[in-house]
């Protein structure tokens, strides 16, 4: 282990430079947030993750935000294990019927001001499964979003991109 | 009811003959013979590889364990009845339930006759059946979990939402103290109607739901569904395809082995390891981007061969990554080896009995970690691997720390492998244009090794093209129901590390 330790003093870092915040993302958010909400919250944030049925691809990417490369807690980005601690809903999938109550009292559970993120395509409008009878077809069919980030799944940069939106926003 | 014992593969190799069943043999067999069938597996003699439905009949995929032969045996269901498999043979249970809840086709006598996909939400009643009932009310039923009784137990409810970025599902833990005498799941909420999706589908469509069925094994199971499809239409595959295809697969197992073996450190509280394996993981996603052009490799295999080829320059990125790799395996299994405190949680934790991975016919690392050997690459395996050589990662002994090891194992056979691909990929094509009209119905069969165990792809293609039915069956079905087994006698905080050893799908088994 102690060679794993030292390593990592000697070698420079992994982490790469930030992107810039998307401009679509910015220009989404202009028009949902208030400045009030903004000097509340800070430049910090605490996102609760929330599978609303996805196939877990857009989870992989989310955990990828959290190694070497990306580092997202340098931005005073956190996931956090409850809804009680969240600033940010982070969901993804197409909304399963199944699904759709647990959502709905996670988002009941997460204090104001709260923002939700739609990641990925199914939790933006429904993707494939849009016309299935199992699915509600996109997260705004049951809580509001407030940031859409679209991909199949999106890459991690996108993902940055759209939370330094937030924070910068 | 007497039941007589006969030979498996006698059984199940009777009845009448299916003409356009292409891949393994389909026979459609009397209650007696399906019932025999029934029988073999529950005495050992033949694992169940599937059960499903297409609403009229239901359909049984079986290996014969000795002469390692598969067939998929067929019942008319003529009053929307069978008699049940997981009666006698339990890996069934949880498939019966979810036919019943889709088709309305019941098993009878099957003792346990609760819904498992259909949590009464859906506004429709059997939804996969010629006449769904739309009557149905859109709110949640009640659901009775199994009853524990005894002395100072209390009930610990977990999820659906849970604590990480994680897939949904509900755990309901009964404990004594800290230590779990009862562990239940309740799945079901990544439920997205794939199967009904997949009904009248065009090919490329049900392609592309089937390489989202589970993210992260989305190369296996498009290459399954592309494989059961290329079987139905005899469709040749260019051998380039081929090669790239296992090429492709092997970094998919490299980039969740090494996902999975960081992961499960980090919930034994060892960030380190997760911090090393995040970045060797990232460079492999990278990899795929650069050779492919996409991080999961999403929508990169397809019917007829793959939609994208890797450069010179690519395969000597992807090279030099795999010779990098192969330095730091060595370093990350001393780290692993040598860290007591990691041995301490790992070591005699979630053990899972070589008897109960038998009987469920477990695959993947789950299995081979309890001394399953199966790996579909080698039976009933599929090109390119028989021109390859591996190893597969192996242990009786059963618990979080062999989960371990076996990855560990396996990262070293699919950095061989990948060398091995890219020393001896053939040139020319890699994607065969035309797909071939069927011209009547056909249907199909593969069964294909992904990161997670043996995927199952059945497909029944009609004369129009289109797809009828199409069954994608999950490796997790026949885990999930170990993990439940493997939890007891341990106490409540070692579930999460578990838990992460098998690393069970909720979406491949959800559907």
């Amino acid at each position: 282990m102690l060679k794993f330790l030292l390593q990592g003093l000697a070698l420079s870092s992994l982490t790469e430079r930030a992107p810039p915040p998307a401009d679509d993302a910015m220009a989404e958010l202009a028009s949902r947030l208030e400045s009030a909400s903004r000097r509340k919250l800070g430049r910090s944030l605490s996102i609760r993750e929330v599978d609303a049925g996805s196939c877990n691809a857009c989870e992989l990417e989310i955990h990828a935000l959290n190694n070497a490369f990306y580092d997202l807690e340098r931005f005073g980005l956190r996931f956090v294990a409850s809804p009680r601690h969240a600033d940010v809903l982070l969901v993804t999938g197409p909304m399963t019927k199944n699904m759709r109550e647990a959502v709905e009292r996670t988002y009941a559970a997460t204090p104001d001001p709260k923002w939700v993120v739609a990641v990925g395509d199914c939790a933006c409008s429904g993707g494939l499964y849009a016309e299935s009878y199992a699915c509600e077809g996109g997260v705004d069919k049951v809580i509001p979003v407030d940031l859409h980030i679209r991909g199949c799944p999106p890459e991690p940069v996108a993902l940055l991109e759209g939370l330094i939106a937030l924070v910068e926003a | 009811m007497a039941l007589e014992t006969t030979e498996l593969k006698e059984s199940m190799f009777r009845g009448d003959p299916v003409a356009h069943a292409r891949g393994w043999p389909r026979h459609v067999v009397d209650r007696a013979t399906w019932l025999e069938i029934v029988v073999g597996l529950a005495e050992g003699q033949g694992d169940l590889l599937g059960l499903w439905s297409d609403g009229e009949a239901v359909h049984m995929a079986v290996m014969e364990r000795a002469a390692r032969g598969f067939a998929i045996v067929t019942l008319e269901c003529p009053d929307k009845s069978y008699p049940s498999v997981g009666r006698l043979h339990p890996p069934a249970l949880r498939l019966e339930r979810a036919i019943r809840d889709i088709y309305g086709v019941e098993a009878e006598e099957s003792p346990d006759a609760r819904r498992w996909l259909d949590h009464g939400r859906w506004g429709v009643r059997r939804p996969g059946a010629a006449a769904p009932s739309t009557d149905a009310p859109n709110m949640a039923d009640s659901y009775e979990f199994l009853p524990v009784e005894g002395a100072g137990l209390h009930q610990i409810p977990v999820g659906p939402v849970h604590a990480g970025i994680i897939e949904p599902g509900h755990f309901r833990f009964t404990a004594n103290g800290e230590l779990v005498v009862r562990l239940e799941e309740r799945l079901g909420y990544t439920h997205k109607g794939v199967e009904t999706l997949m009904a009248g589908a065009t090919l490329a469509r049900g392609a592309r739901l089937a390489g989202r069925v589970s993210g992260d094994s989305t190369v296996a199971y498009a290459i399954a569904f592309a494989g059961a499809v290329e079987s139905a239409l005899e469709m040749k595959v260019p051998r380039r395809a081929v090669y790239l295809r296992a090429l492709m697969a092997e970094l998919e197992r490299l980039a969740n082995h090494f996902g999975d073996i960081g992961a499960i450190c980090n919930d034994a509280a060892f960030a380190l390891m997760n911090a090393h394996c995040g970045v060797v993981r990232e460079r492999f996603l990278r990899a795929n981007r650069q050779c492919f052009g996409h991080r999961l490799l999403m929508d990169r295999v397809t019917i007829g061969g793959v939609t994208a080829d890797v450069t010179p320059g690519a395969q000597n990125q992807l090279r030099k990554l795999v010779e990098e790799t192969k330095a730091l395996v060595p370093r990350l299994i001393e780290l692993f080896g040598d860290t007591t405190s990691l041995q301490d949680r790992t070591v005699g934790t979630g053990h899972a009995s070589s008897e109960l991975v038998s009987k469920f016919g477990c695959g993947g690392v789950v299995g081979r970690a309890s001394g399953r050997a199966f790996d579909a690459r080698r039976t009933p395996g599929y090109a390119p691997y028989e021109e390859l050589s591996f190893t597969l990662g192996a242990s009786t002994e059963g618990d979080v720390d062999a989960r371990v090891w076996v990855r560990f194992d396996e990262v070293r056979s699919s950095l061989s492998l990948v060398e091995q691909i890219l020393d001896i990929l053939p040139g020319g094509e890699w994607k065969n244009e035309a797909v071939p009209a069927p011209g009547a119905m056909r249907e199909g069969v593969a069964l294909v090794e992904g990161f997670r165990g043996d995927i199952l792809a059945w497909v029944r293609i009609g004369a129009d093209g289109m797809l009828e039915r199409c069954q994608l069956r999950d490796p997790s079905w026949f885990q999930w129901p170990l993990l439940e087994a493997a939890i007891e006698r341990n106490i409540v905080a070692d579930f999460p590390l578990l838990n992460k050893s098998f690393n069970c799908s909720y979406s491949g088994t959800d559907l």
